[in-house]
């Protein structure tokens, strides 16, 4: 059964490259049933090889398939193979049951879209890439997914291209996080001098081998360093995740499956799959974790801003993901992917209530313009409120609890963790539970604002239900000790990553981090109940002075970062691309042009087409020649 | 050579065309004869030959010149498009 798993990126692939080809000539039936009938595909072949991984567990806990060798160079030979570990298995079941009932949505939801094949395509190569990169069994492989999901968010940005503010925002997002991948395909370059492979397997044991006997100094910071910069960029954290935002242009569906479930959090793969590396770097790790925190609460703060639902919703993305980074950084690994696997779920489906809100109110993304729709759109105000919960993390019942209970655990109790790092995540859970109210009080309770012009059809309600239905239960895979301590998810992570270690000398249980977080959930549901339900006054109030007015255009400007970026980078670039505007070579190259005009204009006027003339000059042509043959 | 340049009507031209074909084949006649060799008048051959052909493929445009513009004018045709 393992030896199928070549079969789970090849079906999207193959997929897209039969829309690409003959899509725009197939129905839009076709098109459904090729587009999100691969992915089912692929998540079935995943299930049986999870199933089978399971059942009968490979040596090692680890199942390579050789497809063939890519290339051989000097001894460089990346082969084209997939790894199969816990890690990835995980990663690989995530990917394509949440791509697929994403798909299924898309189906209902593209269907008056013009680009209807065009939009499968692209979903189905990101798939494809995203695969490769969460399969690849050398860097290299890896590498090429990277780029492979870089460029299908940057397609699917642009995908309503006809808006100039779309394209932008493409290029922004391909930009910003080119110079991640810029720094990770630098610390590659160092990884492969250093070790002389880029197999991951090999890479982590030489790694081990050589720089855990002696203290390795700055090579090893400098790898983890490189390759947390790249993270940093495909997974919008600070200081590079000004794209996210940005990226919400692009379809609903889209922001769901990439910019929420899978593609951001391919930092966080990277990160735990070059683990080792971070091991044998404190100074790497706590950068990690660093990162991570601050990332959690300046978005969070921005989360709490925005109007457009679909922003607010990308400031949670980045500041989950920074929880996310705050579990890698203090060595909860497992922890970091049990959050992956909850945030998916609640994410995703938080993005498709919001592509159900989105559609019914005109295309409307403003939640202040929204309101009452608990009554008109009883799925979407449902399912949405499910996963806000999840996401904000009511206590006991929802996946978002445990998952981020156990980071904020972790980040007091593991070796790498700080009674700082604990309050800034225990912050962060505040700000979460208030944006998340927030967006729930302002959309679907109050006085309804708007009209309800389309009603979601059984395409898009069966996935945004089977999501709320994980969203709740993908939690119990994982408990705190002291509510039954379910340890099903870690044992089966700790075949691939090590166990967080924990440090000496608490001086709180992990009973008293959950009460705390419990505690902080009601606060944020009870400030985000009287500021945006109870008294909207209260909001005047806090914006009014000029301070809070200030502070408030501060975050919702992402704490200025854009503003930095544009004249930190952006303004100089663009004025040095001005002054080089007319350089010797294009000055060489425009007289070219002006020379061969010149010309054309010359020839042009002997093309009378007057037959009598064109005679007259071959006449005037011989008789100047034989002249010029008998006197010369 | 002058009817070619100053005539607009194409059935003249066309006849300008022959007569010089005509005169240039008259020159290698003679040339051959005075050389007393055959290469001349193999050549005639070939030009009356080509002259036939030129005028088939002449006489069709002129004709279909004449369905477009209703006329022979040759200067009407500097309009031709595309």
């Amino acid at each position: 059964m393992l030896d199928l798993v070549w079969l789970i990126p090849a079906l999207p692939l193959a997929g897209f490259l039969l829309l690409a080809l003959f899509g725009p000539r197939l129905s839009r039936r076709a098109v459904a049933l090729v587009g999100a009938g691969v992915v089912l595909a692929s998540a079935v072949v995943s299930w049986l090889v999870a199933f089978s991984f399971l059942t009968s567990p490979p040596p090692g806990a680890s199942y390579t398939q050789n497809l063939w060798t890519w290339m051989d160079v000097a001894g460089f030979q990346p082969r084209m193979a997939l790894y199969l570990d816990p890690l990835s298995l995980v990663m690989m079941l995530v990917v394509t049951s949440v791509g697929f009932l994403i798909h299924w949505y898309s189906t209902e939801f593209m269907a008056g879209d013009e680009g209807y094949s065009r939009f499968f395509a692209y979903m189905n190569i990101f798939v494809a890439s995203m695969l490769v990169l969460i399969l690849g069994d050398n860097l290299l492989l890896l590498y090429l997914g990277w780029e492979g999901v870089g460029l299908s968010s940057y397609l699917l940005i642009g995908f309503w291209y006809t808006d100039p503010a779309n394209g932008r925002a493409a290029r922004k997002a391909f930009y910003v996080t080119r110079v991640g991948d810029t720094a990770m395909s630098v610390g590659l370059f160092l990884l492969f001098t250093q070790f002389g492979t880029l197999q991951i397997q090999d890479l982590m044991r030489k790694a081990h081998d050589q720089w855990g006997m002696v203290p390795p100094g700055g090579i090893a910071t400098a790898a983890g360093l490189l390759l947390l910069g790249g993270a940093c960029g495909k997974s919008a954290q600070l200081p590079l995740q000004v794209w996210l935002p940005d990226a919400m242009a692009g379809p609903t569906p889209t922001s769901a499956l990439i910019h929420a479930a899978t593609m951001v959090t391919a930092g966080v793969y990277l990160i735990a799959r070059t683990h080792v590396l971070f091991e044998l770097s404190p100074t790497a790790e706590l950068a990690v974790a660093v990162v991570g925190a601050a990332t959690l609460i300046v978005a969070g703060f921005s989360a709490m801003t925005q109007w457009d639902i679909k922003k607010s919703l990308a400031f949670s993305t980045i500041s989950q993901i920074g929880y996310m980074f705050l579990a890698l950084g203090v060595g909860a690994w497992s922890a970091a992917i049990f959050h992956f696997v909850t945030h998916a779920f609640f994410k995703a489906l938080l993005f498709l209530g919001a592509g159900i809100v989105i559609e019914a109110c005109h295309h409307e993304h403003s939640m202040f313009k929204m309101g009452g729709l608990r009554k008109e759109l009883p799925v979407a105000f449902w399912t949405f409120t499910i996963g806000g919960c999840s996401l904000a993390g009511l206590p006991l019942v929802t996946a978002g609890f445990y998952s981020k209970g156990l980071i904020i655990w972790s980040a007091y109790a593991s070796k790498g963790g700080a009674l700082g790092l604990w309050a800034a995540a225990v912050f962060g859970a505040l700000l979460t539970s208030i944006y998340t109210f927030r967006m729930i009080f302002l959309t679907f309770f109050g006085e309804a604002k708007s009209e309800v012009v389309k009603r979601p059809g059984t395409a898009m309600k069966v996935p945004v239900m089977i999501l709320a239905f994980f969203a709740v239960v993908a939690g119990f895979v994982e408990t705190p000790g002291f509510l039954g301590g379910v340890r099903v998810f870690s044992d089966f992570m700790s075949q691939a990553l090590p166990d967080a270690v924990p440090r000496g000398s608490l001086a709180m249980s992990e009973w008293g981090s959950e009460a705390v977080v419990t505690l902080v959930f009601f606060a944020g549901l009870v400030i985000a109940y009287y500021f945006f339900l109870k008294k909207p006054a209260l909001q005047e109030f806090v914006t009014a002075p000029a301070a809070g007015r200030a502070l408030h255009r501060f975050w919702f400007s992402d704490w200025g970062m854009d503003w930095l970026y544009d004249k930190v980078f952006v303004q100089p670039i663009l004025w040095f691309a001005r002054i080089n505007k007319s350089d010797f070579i294009d000055a060489f190259y425009g007289a070219v042009a002006a020379v061969t005009r010149a010309l054309w204009v010359i020839l042009r006027s002997t093309q009378t087409g007057r037959v009598r003339w064109y005679a007259a000059v071959v006449v005037a042509g011989t008789v100047l020649f034989v002249a010029l043959a008998l006197y010369l | 050579m002058i009817g070619l340049l100053v005539r607009r009507n194409l059935l003249f031209i066309l006849m300008s065309l022959e007569v010089m074909v005509n005169a240039a084949g008259l020159a290698f006649v003679v040339a051959g004869a005075s050389h007393g060799q055959a290469d001349g008048q193999v050549m005639f051959i070939f030009i009356l030959a080509v002259a036939a052909a030129e005028v088939a493929v002449g006489l069709a445009l002129v004709l279909l010149l004449y369905h477009r513009y209703r006329t022979l004018d040759v200067d009407m045709a500097s309009q031709l498009r595309g």
